[in-house]
């Protein structure tokens, strides 16, 4: 009976607190976090021109804007009868999104594969790992120009592949190495003794790989999708730099960055949308993570 | 199969890990009737936990032969002759106590009416009845140790193999599971071979004790254990009970386990 108590025990621990009282809390904490965020920034605007410091740079409307003008600028017209630059932003956020998603499909469903083969052929992580780690220490902005430039001049069943799908590919190209590393690790996490228990049943290869190996796995490729969630919006949105993609938030950026001089806001407004985007991608990872993963609540993240 | 046939025939037995040179096994030889329940106790590194491993097929031995019901262990290790119990339970956080249990059910490609009717036998055998939507973490270290019990009882195999299934447990939860090992076994009628590093559990649950030695690891004496059947709590007071005991602690000592146990330790 003592261990039924202790059992229950374990669950009475963890509390349901009330949900909405938790939901409540944690938009307070964001909250909190932003007007701390609104403060440092207006702060140290405020102390630098008040007191005419000139290093690191000199602060003034062009290189610090106030915070209300950034937000302000989201809803400005971006021609005098054109749409308000929110509405242009989400469009522009829509279509990277859509290429971060497929990169970032491309790039786990390589960075498995990769990490699978590694991690079940021990002597290939010494032939080949090497090479995954160079793949990263390239600079992306000295990759991107040459697959996007060299996809456009392939011909793939009669067709080329279009504009989104080649920035696609580098969005991949910087999801793939966070999970084939942890995709090895997580491989090789299962207890030895689990390994031992699968084989007196008499299971083969194949099914411990499924039934045991991916799912002891699944912790360790979910940290590595949150990473790869963030870094397929930066290879997205890098990716249509040297494409003259304009559809995008980094043809955005690009072009807000020439008009700088004029309207320092709207470049402003621009990565903080593409920080947005970043952080639903990170979002997506962590509930489809929460779904998925079953694990004891005091490994929850 | 007649009651007093042997299950596990170890013959001329020899494991040496060619790394270190180390000789962990050096010419075993036993039987194990059916129906027995036979404790391997000795000092750590007495190779009882690589005899274990050999007899289940995980371990290769470097010369002789195990038969399993007149098999060889491969072929047993095929035939699903083998349930395993560690001394950490190894159940899967990502399934139910019940899938945890139905899992060599899968493996076997039962159904799922087959299964979950077998589940449930399971539960019921190790009083867990009500805990098969509970994921393992929710449940205490005895608790999990059961379930554990229960999935490698669940496809009925011949041999029920234990390495230290009781070692992680306090004192008083071990002694309750000790009962209840008992109680599964007579009912189950199973075969058992039970690693341990605990004179008094290696006599209160056996039929015979095998008393090893370390370095190389050898079977020095197996002690038959004539208490009566049932065994229940009384049992641990008898005086015959004590004298198995120190029977045991002196064929210990007399192969120089307490030696071995101070050599480790200075190593520690």
């Amino acid at each position: 009976m003592s261990e039924i108590a202790a059992a229950s025990r374990v669950r009475r621990l963890q509390p349901r607190a009330s949900a909405t009282t938790a939901v409540l809390a944690k938009i307070a904490t964001a909250l909190l976090v932003l007007a701390g965020l609104w403060a440092l920034w207006e702060g140290y605007r405020w102390t630098w021109i008040h007191f005419d410091l000139h290093r690191p740079f000199v602060v003034d409307d062009t290189t610090m804007p106030r915070v209300h003008d950034i937000v302000g600028a989201l809803f400005d017209r971006t021609q005098p009868d054109g749409p308000l630059l929110i509405d242009f932003l989400f469009h522009s956020a829509l279509f990277t999104a859509k290429e971060a998603a497929a990169g970032f499909a491309i790039g786990a469903a390589i960075g498995f594969f990769l990490g699978a083969i590694v991690a079940r052929f021990v002597f290939l992580q010494r032939g080949l790992m090497p090479y995954i780690v160079a793949s990263q220490t390239i600079p992306i902005l000295a990759v991107a120009p040459m697959v996007v430039v060299g996809l456009g001049s392939l011909t793939v069943f009669g067709s080329t592949p279009t504009n989104w799908v080649r920035v696609a590919v580098i969005a991949a190209y910087l999801t793939f190495f966070p999970v084939t590393v942890n995709t090895v690790r997580g491989l090789q996490s299962a207890a030895p003794e689990a390994v031992e228990l699968m084989r007196s049943y008499a299971a083969g290869e194949w099914k411990i790989f499924w039934k045991l190996r991916v799912p002891s796995a699944l912790p360790f490729l979910f940290s590595a999708f949150r990473i790869a969630a963030t870094a397929c919006v930066v290879g997205a949105i890098i990716g249509e730099l040297p494409s003259s993609i304009q559809d995008g938030l980094g043809g955005a950026i690009l072009n807000f960055n020439q008009y700088y001089a004029l309207n320092p806001a709207a470049l402003w407004a621009t990565n903080l949308v593409a920080a947005a985007l970043g952080i639903c991608f990170f979002l997506v990872v962590v509930i489809a993570e929460r779904l998925i993963v079953r694990r004891p609540p005091e490994q929850l993240v | 199969m007649s009651h007093n046939a042997a299950v596990v025939t170890i013959r001329n037995v020899t494991k040496t890990f060619p790394r270190g040179r180390v000789t962990a096994l050096q010419e075993i030889d036993l039987e194990v009737a059916h129906g027995e329940f036979i404790s391997l106790i000795g000092p750590s590194g007495c190779g009882k936990s690589t005899l274990l491993r050999v007899i289940g097929d995980l371990v290769q031995p470097s010369s002789g032969d195990v038969l399993v019901n007149g098999k060889p262990a491969r072929q047993a290790r095929r035939d699903r002759d083998y349930g395993i119990v560690f001394q950490a339970a190894v159940l899967y956080d990502w399934r139910t106590i019940a899938k945890n249990i139905a899992l060599p059910l899968e493996l076997l490609g039962w159904n799922r009416s087959r299964r979950a009717k077998r589940v449930q036998e399971m539960l019921e055998l190790v009083e867990l009845t009500g805990f098969e939507s509970h994921h393992p973490w929710q449940l205490s270290g005895g608790m999990q140790q059961r379930v554990s019990i229960a999935r490698a009882l669940s496809f009925s195999p011949a041999l029920l193999l234990m390495d230290e299934p009781f070692g992680a447990l306090d004192e008083m939860t071990r002694e309750r599971l000790n009962m209840e090992l008992l109680r599964i076994w007579s009912e189950t009628g199973s075969t058992v071979i039970f690693v341990t590093h605990s004179i008094s559990e290696a006599v209160f649950l056996s039929t015979r004790v095998a008393v090893m030695s370390a370095r190389p690891g050898r079977i020095s004496a197996v002690v038959p254990v004539d208490l009566p059947q049932p065994r229940t709590a009384d049992t641990r007071e008898e005086p015959r009970f004590f004298e198995l005991v120190t029977e045991v602690r002196e064929r210990l000592h007399a192969v120089g386990a307490d030696k071995v146990v101070e050599e480790l330790e200075a190593l520690e």
